[in-house]
């Protein structure tokens, strides 16, 4: 009966979603006639569903199972230039390796978008094994230096592995395959996943790990094994996340994936709530729209005859107060480890009227 | 039947358990007593895989289980109830449970043991969904030993049940601890709360400094005046 319960939530989900992609396809392409993925609007809703795979991801090590990793922006770029590589035609290979060629037979291969993404994934996850098997064995914040190390790590050889990613040049052309399809139907299929993992045994242990490491033990769980794990597939996402981000840029290059990126994901995490997959996915959307909506503020504006001059760089300004108030207001996050239902909107609601039905007796 | 020869286990320079050696025979309640440091914990988290010891074995049955990792020696039928209870603090009564019982796989078993535990402690089944971390010092302690249960162990280890509870509530985990050795569990029970311990316990190893100083059955240690004087708190007091 419970599952029953879960899977018609699920469903709501994808069919929200599909709305989603069909109005602002629909809506975009037919009335504007401006193709889907160049429009404007349809960018940002692509930018949040790859930040909502991304933020998910990183929640399910650091808010699940309370291990403290920065080394996200590693594995994306992973992700990131295997996809490209796997993408790109042999013609626009040859066009932006003109320094030093590709190895051959990465030179001549090009697969479809899927495989490519899915192998960038996996790319990222068995990286994740490679790093996480030292690291993992760290806690806290040993943890977080040594896996923001290894992203370093990863960084660094990108940059100077020239035959294989063309060093700090990047790679251009890289086919723009990504549409809302792809990056929504990422993020929904992301959300499914991690949530049904989390409602399982697994996820159980997981927050077990998060809870008490000793008592975990002692209840026969394998610590290691299980925070592998969640590495594992955390990675696997970010990898995909990060094929998803070069697909639609259509240019990479090693700097975009410095620790400020790992940061701004983090960042959407703990603003979400750790331990929220819904948390991950209203703050993801939040964090990415506001970033583009406060552009306003930096443009001129004109009243009358007042000439207010733009400032750039304010909307960084803003954004940072912005999250000042939310830590001082919800210092657990927007969501704190709590997961949004239609349980908990109704309870919303009713508070909500009896709010205003209170101010309306004391006012009359 | 659980026995330890010999066991040494230490913390760097630190020698906590010096050569221990005890039996912990099936369906019987063995106590270990002693004060602040003695090594009670540390054997108990040595014999749970938590720790491992420097030398001397552990056998379960005669099967030599020493220095197993954690995972391995629940799966052979040893659960622990850690000191200080270490339930789940943000997960409900029922995950804390349900992760009791995660290494056992079949699920019709495992819903047969919660309804068990339900009934052992009908507060929990009141509670199931609240966090586990808003219950009482004496509901998490039922919680912990709930969650121990979940497993089906052969051999039950508590550290300090008693711990921080007030005096009603002990006794009340004393009888319940009662109820479960009467289900057929064997029990390795730790306790500063001597007195309680040595009425339930069938045998009793008095430690100190890493040793084995005393042992009896629990009516012989009670009655002994060493223990009297020095656990118990009677006569005179010791300069």
């Amino acid at each position: 009966m419970q599952l029953s319960r879960y899977w018609k939530r699920d469903i709501v989900i994808l069919l929200v979603a599909a709305f989603v992609v069909a109005w602002a396809n629909g809506d975009l392409e037919g009335l504007l006639g401006i193709p889907g993925w160049q429009s404007y609007t349809v960018r940002i809703i692509n930018m949040c569903a790859i930040n909502t795979v991304l933020a998910l991801s990183l929640n399910l090590v650091n808010g699940f199972t309370g291990q403290f990793s920065l080394g996200h922006a590693g594995f994306m770029a992973l992700g990131a230039y295997t996809t490209a590589l796997l993408t790109m035609s042999a013609a626009a290979k040859d066009r932006v390796f003109f320094m030093t060629p590709l190895v051959e037979p990465l030179r001549k291969l090009t697969l479809p978008f899927l495989p490519s993404l899915i192998l960038a994934g996996l790319v990222a996850g068995v990286f994740s094994l490679v790093v996480g098997v030292p690291a993992l064995r760290l806690r806290g914040d040993y943890l977080g230096i040594a896996t923001l190390g290894f992203a370093e790590i990863i960084r660094l050889v990108i940059q100077n592995a020239r035959s294989v990613t063309n060093g700090a040049l990047g790679l251009k052309g890289i086919p723009p395959v990504v549409n809302l399809w792809w990056t929504l139907g990422a993020a929904v299929l992301c959300y499914l996943m991690l949530k049904n993992l989390i409602s399982s045994s697994y996820g159980r242990a997981f927050k077990s790990i998060r809870e008490n490491e000793i008592a975990a033990q002692a209840m026969g769980i394998d610590l290691f094994k299980h925070k592998l794990l969640a590495f594992f597939i955390s990675s696997f996402w970010a990898g995909v996340g990060g094929g998803l981000l070069a697909s639609l840029l259509t240019t990479i290059d090693p700097v975009q994936f410095k620790f400020p990126l790992t940061f701004q994901v983090l960042l959407m995490v703990v603003l979400g709530g750790m331990g929220s997959l819904s948390g991950s996915v209203i703050s993801a959307t939040i964090v990415t729209y506001l970033m583009e909506f406060l552009r306003v503020v930096e443009e001129t504006h004109y009243l009358g005859s007042i000439t207010i001059p733009g400032v750039p760089g304010l909307r960084m300004v803003i954004f940072s107060l912005t999250l000042v108030l939310v830590v001082v207001w919800y210092p657990k996050g927007l969501m704190g480890d709590r997961e949004l239902s239609a349980e908990g909107l109704k309870q919303l609601l009713a508070r909500f009227r009896k709010a205003i039905r209170l101010k309306g007796e004391s006012s009359s | 039947m659980l026995e330890i020869i010999d066991l040494h286990v230490s913390y760097g320079a630190i020698r906590a358990v010096q050569g221990i050696s005890l039996k912990v025979p099936d369906g019987k309640i063995i106590a270990l007593i002693g004060t602040n440091g003695a090594g009670k914990s540390t054997t108990l988290r040595t014999i749970s895989g938590l720790l491992k010891p420097e030398a001397g074995r552990i056998l379960l049955d005669g099967e030599d289980i020493t220095g197993l990792p954690a995972k391995d020696i629940v799966k052979r039928g040893i659960s622990m109830v850690p000191e200080g209870r270490h339930v789940f603090p943000d997960l409900t009564v029922y995950e804390n449970l349900m992760l009791g019982a995660y290494i056992r796989t079949n699920r019709q078993e495992v819903e047969a043991q919660l309804e068990e535990v339900y009934n052992l402690f009908p507060r929990l089944r009141e509670r199931k969904s609240q966090l586990a971390g808003t219950l009482s010092g004496g509901e998490q302690q039922m919680l912990a030993l709930g969650r121990a249960l979940m497993a089906d162990p052969k051999v039950l280890l508590m550290d300090e049940p008693s711990l921080g509870l007030a005096p009603v509530l002990v006794q009340e985990i004393f009888s319940l601890i009662k109820r479960i050795h009467e289900q057929g569990k064997t029990l390795l029970l730790i306790e500063q709360n001597a007195r309680a311990a040595l009425t339930l316990a069938h045998y009793a190893y008095v430690l100190e400094t890493g040793r084995i100083v005393m042992e009896g059955t629990g009516a012989e240690l009670l009655v002994n005046d060493d223990v009297r004087r020095i656990y118990l708190g009677e006569g005179e007091i010791a300069v």
